[in-house]
């Protein structure tokens, strides 16, 4: 009987204190090496200069040839183009989308869901290559779709305003839906009992929409709008397959930019400053977007 | 009476069509994919557009297979995908564990940094990446596509919200009980936790399934491309047969799509997961 007394527990090497550590190790140490000295090796690539495979430190040379080539500062006005003008009508659609779907009207709205986040999951690469099919401009479905209403064709990805908003398109058709599941499930927690009382004080659907449903989404539309600004930024798959950042560099993005700096002409010092002004950009947009969308939270 | 059944009539109307107008346009693109996956690629751009199935699904695939060797493309994608879904998912539910669980030193700080990597644009590692798995002489590797982003800083973000969920009381009874604390993580802490674990293995299967950049620059030479890679290359083609890349798309597309609707509950409440929640 005294025998099934635990015997004293040994000094174990896993006990609560040591446990946790050991638990981040994996993580911490797979962080450490790929992530954060990645960051940091970059930002030091910066300030370097390559010639004839030797290294040196090069100060600001590489931020000074960044603010004097035109070609960047292309990239950086086409990136905020498509930013500015993607970004309000996607969340827009997405709301009004989500919105409709919370309808008491509606049946079969897993349906709906799942068939509006559907283009969220495929491949970028892939959908890039549908689009670029449909968007063809001599044999394309929607030119075909314009001819028969009577309208002329547009070269879609051959001219450099409509390339812009091919992208514009093929970016919305993407990630409309994803943003619609989460302004979907923000509807979802705004109380009921406010419409109710709206709509004993007499108050109309679309004045509701503007003083309850809005308000209360406030912080969700700041989550949107952070992540798809940041997404946006980083815009790179699209303009890759769709484009090649043509026609004459209008759909050059920031990010393609960088990539071909780095691989196709393996200037590896340039194309670091140019990810450190991506990150000083978003840095600066998720803190004023902070500021402006959300007041303290 | 009579008027009000009618008006809410047209509103449902309304509310339908325009939905239903919602879904073609975003399920169009798909049907056209399976379209050209089985047409060859005259028929692809004919006027007017054709719109049926066609019969050279095996051409396609047999073309397809001479270009870019797609079996070999697709056990490439499976193997790093399954082996970095598996991997990150232990990786991160520790951490996740840990972070909800445990106090320690140095725990806000190192969660805060993970955090703030959440933003940090992806391309800023490229460079230094590349140049340490070329150093490393790992390029054209698996290794090379699936160690980098195994520490998966939202996935880790998602397991310690729906950790936080564990009763302590639990915990403490199993450690009464004398379980050891890698005990108590797998026997009981990772099967109550079954749901949140295939949310974020689902997450992360997407993410590394549609994955292009980072194995675009590591992955040069063809039998190590993965499935968007090898795309891609078709369409830098001189000659593109579209009825070979409609195909190779659908290919790529059409097992995450499988995936997705058999899981899409959890796929969507593992996006939404502690990222709405005030």
């Amino acid at each position: 009987m005294e025998q099934s007394v635990k015997p004293k527990k040994k000094r174990k090497f896993i006990t609560p204190k040591t446990a946790p550590y050991i638990f981040i190790a994996p993580a911490v140490l797979l962080f450490v090496i790929f992530t954060l000295y990645p960051v940091i090796s970059s930002l030091i690539l910066s300030f370097q200069r390559t010639t004839g495979g030797v290294t040196e430190f090069a100060g600001l040379a590489n931020y000074i040839r960044l603010f004097n080539d035109p070609l960047f500062y292309k990239a950086l006005s086409n990136t905020f183009i498509i930013l500015i003008i993607q970004v309000p009508i996607m969340l827009t659609l997405a709301v009004i989308l989500a919105v409709f779907m919370n309808s008491a009207l509606l049946k079969m709205r897993g349906f709906f869901r799942v068939a509006f986040f559907m283009p969220a999951i495929t491949a970028l690469v892939a959908y890039a290559i549908i689009f670029m099919i449909l968007l063809d401009e001599n044999y394309g479905i929607v030119n075909y779709m314009l001819n028969l209403l009577g309208f002329d064709s547009i070269a879609w990805l051959n001219d450099p305003f409509w390339a812009k908003v091919s992208l514009i398109i093929a970016v919305t058709w993407r990630w409309t839906g994803y943003n619609m599941v989460i302004f979907l499930a923000g509807l979802q927690n705004i109380s009921s009992s406010l419409y109710e009382a709206a709509s004993i004080d007499g108050a109309g659907k679309i004045r509701q929409f503007f003083s309850i449903t809005l308000p209360q989404l406030k912080p969700i539309f700041l989550f949107t709008f952070v992540l798809s600004t940041i997404g946006t930024l980083q815009l790179f798959d699209e303009p890759f397959i769709l484009t090649g950042g043509g026609p004459n560099n209008s759909t050059l993005t920031i990010s393609l930019y960088l990539y071909m700096n780095g691989f196709r002409y393996f200037d590896f010092n340039y194309a670091s400053a140019i990810a450190y002004v991506l990150v000083i950009i978003i840095a600066i947009l998720s803190w004023l977007q902070m500021k402006v969308v959300g007041d303290k939270e | 009476m009579k008027k009000k059944k009618i008006r809410e009539l047209l509103k449902k109307i309304g509310l339908y069509s325009f939905l239903l107008i919602g879904v073609i346009i975003s399920m169009f693109p798909f049907y056209w994919m399976f379209i050209g996956a089985t047409n060859p690629s005259g028929r692809i751009f004919s006027i007017p557009p054709n719109l049926t199935p066609g019969d050279h699904f095996f051409e396609n695939l047999r073309n397809l297979n001479d270009t870019v060797g797609i079996w070999r493309v697709m056990f490439n994608s499976l193997s790093i995908t399954l082996l970095f879904t598996l991997f990150s998912v232990m990786i991160c539910s520790a951490a996740g564990y840990a972070f909800a669980k445990y106090r320690f030193k140095g725990r806000n700080a190192i969660f805060f940094t993970l955090l703030l990597a959440i933003m940090i644009p992806y391309h800023v590692t490229l460079i230094p990446l590349f140049k340490l798995m070329a150093d490393l002489e790992w390029l054209n590797t698996y290794r090379a596509v699936i160690l980098p982003h195994l520490s998966y800083p939202f996935a880790i973000f998602l397991m310690r919200q729906n950790m936080k969920a564990i009763p302590d009381s639990l915990l403490e009874a199993a450690r009464v009980d004398g379980a050891g604390e890698f005990r108590i993580f797998f026997r009981v802490v990772l099967p109550t936790m079954r749901p949140a674990l295939a949310a974020v293995a689902i997450f992360l299967f997407m993410f590394q399934w549609n994955n292009f950049l980072w194995p675009l620059v590591v992955m040069n030479s063809s039998d190590m491309y993965t499935l968007p890679v090898a795309l891609s290359s078709l369409v830098g083609m001189s000659r593109i047969d579209y009825g070979q890349i409609m195909l190779g798309t659908t290919l790529s597309t059409l097992p995450i799509m499988i995936f997705f609707l058999m899981l899409q509950k959890q796929f969507i409440s593992g996006i939404l997961g502690g990222s709405v929640k005030e």
